[in-house]
């Protein structure tokens, strides 16, 4: 193993898009895309967190997974709430972080914005595709 | 250009570790900079030194750590995606080092672009 590599990221602030698109607990994007959103907090970076698919389901209220002896992770979301209330209320931060669920993928699902446990902006996929486009570095799972 | 490199997606199992590969190595041959090649979900399955694939087939394992020496590539296999996959120092692949997810979002910042491989 070799030292650690650090580059200097000071004073860069880059648009990041995390894109979930999977279904909570039948693969694993959706908890390590969730590891990786809460990490890069710590980077002061804008974010949208984006939810399309099936993606939509990790953040239905409601979620009970004991049967498939699952950690339910859908409390964890409530913390990137609290990171995009903190960057919305810090001027002194430029970092801004959306919230967001694809309208078609919802409907899709005959879910509405009140089935989420935490906050989202309602974006319809022709709006999505121009925030998308937007964005410096897109991830997904 | 500068790149930073994501691999999402397990050697044999997926393509996506040979595209990123080869990319890896057109890049550097066309003279650009490979800051940092980020293994991520079961991208982790890239630096397991345990992997042993039939004579006649690419070995993307050592591959990868050749690759890292030749042109020292900073090779990155994000430590909790590792552990829960069983990849530790102890069977960690020549050229690889384990780290935090932190050195993701650090290469997504300094890179000109991050390329992901994977679905």
């Amino acid at each position: 193993m070799s030292d650690e590599i650090e580059f200097n990221t000071a004073g860069v602030t880059k648009k990041f898009m995390y894109v979930n698109r999977k279904a909570p607990y039948g693969t694993i994007y959706a908890l390590e895309v969730l590891e990786a959103v809460l990490i890069s907090a710590a980077f002061e970076q804008h974010a949208c967190i984006v939810f399309v698919d099936d993606g939509v389901y990790q953040i239905k209220k409601g979620q009970d997974t004991d049967a498939v002896n699952m950690k339910n992770f859908s409390k964890t979301y409530g913390i990137i709430a609290m990171e995009k209330e903190d960057a919305d209320e810090d001027d002194d931060i430029d970092m801004v972080w959306r919230i967001i669920v694809e309208q078609e993928s919802m409907e899709a699902r005959g879910l509405r914005a009140d089935d989420f446990v935490i906050d989202v902006e309602v974006i319809p996929s022709d709006k999505l595709a121009v925030i998308m486009s937007e964005q410096e570095i897109v991830i997904s799972g | 250009m500068k790149f930073g490199i994501l691999v999402n997606e397990g050697p044999f199992t997926h393509q996506a570790s040979d595209s990123a590969y080869h990319f890896v190595s057109a890049a550097i041959e066309k003279g650009h900079q490979v800051m940092r090649v980020f293994f991520y979900y079961d991208g982790v399955n890239n630096a397991n030194k345990l992997s042993a694939p039939q004579a006649d087939d690419r070995d993307l394992v050592k591959l990868w750590g050749k690759l890292a020496t030749q042109h020292n590539v900073d090779l990155v296999v994000c430590i909790a995606a590792a552990l829960r996959r069983g990849i530790v120092e102890e069977n960690l692949a020549d050229g690889f080092r384990i780290s935090g997810l932190g050195q993701l979002t650090e290469v997504g910042i300094a890179a000109d672009r991050l390329v992901v491989f994977g679905d």
